[in-house]
């Protein structure tokens, strides 16, 4: 494709301080019409908040940002659409009772005195969803469509506004892949259209498929920047963490004789199982599925978080009753739940309480907090785990989504688990912080922890576990040795195809 | 906790501005040691309903039936020193009869899962009908003087209101932020789902606080008809917003999760300092209300603007 000489959108030396960090030290940014920039960098390395001055959510402290070569200042998020800069976020904005026409033209409706002209609106929305190759209705509700569909029509409202850059935050992780091959041949037809697309992402294959050059950001610095199909995975990893992928997945020790936990006919009507399986301490059993499997509702069930309609749990040879994840807690059977920050942390709090908050009971003498050993256990756990925080005083919301699965983990350490169940522990986190959690899975079980792991990412799930069970419609169709799990076994198994 | 500290720099700027404009004005003055202690004495009933108000708002949710729950329990005690039952009885069947209503509300938002706002809602209207119902629509006056003591009385030269007040907020202040029962009520308010995960008994959590917003209101009733020496059907009316908007003022926030017990305190102090000041200047009650009113938006919009910079 020709490119022009003059870059469509260029940010320099962009510069950010929050209180105590140096978020933003004069990065550079330079996309041009029609080009897919894949953005790289561990939590916290800059990436949203570079996207965020961009897209006008908040204001920089030096810098200048040049669209088709003029200066513009970006006062707020709808100034920064109306120069045409979209920004598509994770958690996806539409208003879930409105219509999809509706949504791409809210508080831009075509209207004549004062009223909206719904046939034009649902005209104009029905052009551009086929513009997209999209089998989406106009006057459908928006909460009525899955994920990928919503995701597209906030596309569509950007493209709507005619615009110039479009950027995306981990489009991707919602997305079945299915869904995910859809997106970028859309992508690919946005960029057809010349319009600049800016993609956040941790997943390196998905990525290149669609991507031209790629960026890295590392502590709020550039790094560099590389041709997207050319540069090698080991190069790219090196940029944002300064480690090879070798390194990635840590050694496992064996696991003991006996079983931990024991899970018999453990079923939820309708949605779940019956489902029975084993684990020995020191044993980590990987879980694989396809979205919708039924893995999350496994792990509810387990903790009692959700009701259940038959099955037995033994833990270290006793039967256990949890009809709620305080029987749980007190079996000694915890939940790294997948949404950590609607389910893990209490965003609000400072880092001590999230940690101290499941071991309150042992924390406490007739009901008063004993403060010192609070604080003493908690910076223990802190510095064990090396969570990056200043102080425990800081709220949860200020740290890194590594940071913060990490203090979740601290918080179940504090209670001396007998079984972890993680819940895709390293959704959303980078590469850096990932291999950190692998390190504490692993040591977790050399100190004979039993321990679930729920992963959508299968190269995990084979690394890091001793048998690997994969599920299917809310059963587990098998369980296999890790020698024997191979990438095609389990998708065949995960699939329904397999005969063994 | 530097928002607790705004709001009492408020407190203390607006005293001293009431204390100058007293002077200048020429009639009673702010400043003196028998006014002091009467803004002291009339502020106990509303920061009374503040500190349990603060549990309720901290721990994510909210109560409107105080007001009315006051009503109840004061008519209540004061049925029962009129049938000349022992004045501690009497005490206890008001505290009580505030903790069962908060009960109630508890059952309805903790187990039948009404919304907080809807729930006490409809407890507000009951408590307030089984105040007429109970009262026949007439007051009930003239208490023991066992009784009255608990406003006019002395403990060490203090005023009984403000012994009472004092041990509230104490027992308060300990209980919602060195124990483990208040660090449950600050996760439960900042993240329902997440305290639950972590193994907090998250139901019975909600009910306690709607028992201890209950009792607090019954104990503020049982020192309104103390003063008043008179239990009335239309006791406390409106009284559950005076709470909220200190509650408010004092930091906390009405989505749960933050605020304290000594801000509820300076969040009720600034009312009943706006109001005792008002009144010293002559101004009309009516002209109170919108100072009153304007001073709480004053103070949530100043706090919204420290949290837009803070984020």
């Amino acid at each position: 494709m020709a490119r022009e000489a003059r870059p469509l959108l260029e940010m320099k030396a962009i510069t950010k301080r929050f209180p105590g960090v140096l978020a933003l030290d004069r990065v550079d940014l330079s996309v041009a019409r029609g080009e897919v920039h894949l953005l790289l960098g561990e939590n916290g390395a800059g990436k949203s908040t570079l996207m965020k001055i961009l897209s006008g959510a908040c204001p920089m402290d030096a810098g200048e940002i040049r669209l088709e070569g003029r200066p513009i200042q970006i006062r707020s998020p709808s100034h920064a659409r109306t120069l045409g800069i979209s920004m598509i976020y994770q958690e996806l904005n539409l208003v879930p009772n409105l219509t999809v026409a509706d949504n791409i033209f809210l508080g831009r409706e075509p209207s004549r005195a004062g009223f909206v002209l719904r046939r034009r609106m649902e005209d104009d929305a029905k052009r551009l969803l086929r513009r997209m190759h999209a089998d989406v209705r106009p006057d459908a509700l928006a909460r009525d469509l899955p994920v990928a569909q919503q995701q597209l029509v906030e596309i569509c409202r950007a493209l709507s506004l005619d615009a110039k850059v479009i950027v995306m935050d981990e489009p991707t992780s919602p997305l079945t892949g299915r869904e995910t091959a859809v997106l970028f041949r859309l992508i690919r037809s946005l960029k057809a259209s010349g319009v600049a697309v800016i993609y956040i992402t941790h997943r390196l294959e998905e990525a290149r498929a669609v991507g031209d050059t790629v960026t890295v950001l590392r502590d709020g610095r550039r790094v560099g920047s590389a041709p997207a199909r050319s540069v090698s995975n080991d190069r790219l990893v090196r940029m944002m963490v300064g480690r090879t992928l070798a390194q990635v997945f840590p050694r496992l020790a064996r696991p003991r004789p006996g079983a931990i936990l024991e899970v018999n006919g453990l079923a939820r009507e309708g949605v779940l199982g019956p489902v029975s399986f084993r684990v020995a301490p020191g044993e980590i059993l990987g879980v694989a599925g396809l979205i919708g499997s039924g893995r999350t509702e496994l792990a509810r069930a387990l903790i009692g978080a959700d009701r259940r309609t038959g099955g037995a749990i033994s833990i270290g040879g006793r039967p256990v009753r949890i009809a709620s994840p305080r029987d749980a807690r007190r079996a000694g059977l915890c939940l790294l739940p997948e949404d950590r920050k609607a389910q893990g942390l209490v965003l609000g709090l400072p880092v001590l309480h999230n940690v101290s908050l499941a071991s309150l009971d042992r924390l406490s003498r007739l009901g008063f907090l004993r403060l010192r050993a609070e604080r003493r256990e908690v910076q223990g756990l802190v510095d064990r785990l090396r969570v990056r925080t200043p102080t425990l005083e800081q709220l949860a919301r200020n740290l890194s989504g590594g940071n913060q699965q990490k203090v979740v983990l601290a918080r179940w350490l504090a209670v001396e688990p007998r079984v972890l169940v993680f819940d895709e522990p390293t959704r959303g986190i980078d590469v850096g912080a990932r291999f950190e959690v692998y390190k504490l899975v692993a040591m977790l079980a050399r100190q004979g922890v039993g321990i679930v792991l729920i992963s959508s990412d299968l190269g995990e799930v084979l690394g890091l576990s001793h048998r690997v069970a994969v599920m299917r419609g809310g059963r587990m169709t098998a369980v296999l040795p890790r020698r024997s799990a191979t990438p095609e076994r389990v998708m065949r198994h995960a699939m329904g195809l397999a005969a063994g | 906790m530097k928002r607790e500290l705004g709001a009492a720099w408020a407190l203390l700027l607006l005293a001293a501005l009431l204390t100058v404009a007293t002077r200048l004005g020429g009639g009673g003055q702010f400043l003196a040691v028998g006014n002091l202690t009467n803004i002291l004495s009339q502020v106990c009933v509303t920061a009374v309903l503040a500190a349990g108000a603060s549990f309720v708002i901290v721990g994510g949710g909210i109560d409107l039936s105080v007001g009315s729950v006051l009503a109840v329990s004061a008519a209540l005690s004061a049925g029962a020193l009129k049938a000349e039952w022992p004045v501690p009885v009497a005490c206890a069947v008001g505290l009580l009869a505030g903790a069962a209503f908060g009960a109630a509300n508890g059952v309805l938002v903790a187990w039948l899962n009404l919304p907080p706002f809807i729930a006490t809602l409809g407890m507000m209207g009951i408590a307030r009908g089984c105040t007429y119902v109970y009262l026949g629509g007439a007051p009930l006056f003239s208490f023991p003087a066992g009784f009255r003591v608990l406003a006019e009385g002395h403990l060490l030269g203090i005023p009984a209101p403000l012994v009472v007040m004092a041990v509230v907020f104490g027992c308060g202040h300990v209980l919602l932020s060195r124990t483990r029962f208040g660090r449950s009520v600050y996760a439960l308010g900042g993240n329902e789902e997440a305290a639950r995960l972590s193994g907090i008994a998250v139901r019975r959590l909600k009910g306690t606080l709607y028992v201890l917003g209950g009792a607090a209101a019954g104990l503020a009733g049982i020192l309104l008809a103390a003063r008043l020496d008179s239990a009335e059907p239309q006791a406390g009316d409106g009284y559950e917003l005076d709470a909220i908007a200190a509650v408010v003022m004092g930091g906390a926030s009405l989505s749960g999760g933050e605020g304290t017990i000594g801000g509820s305190l300076v969040g009720a102090l600034i009312m009943g300092v706006v109001r005792n000041g008002l009144n010293l200047l002559n101004v009309s009650s009516y002209w109170q209300k919108v100072a009153i009113g304007s001073i709480i938006l004053v103070a949530v919009l100043l706090d919204v603007g420290r949290r837009r910079r803070n984020s």
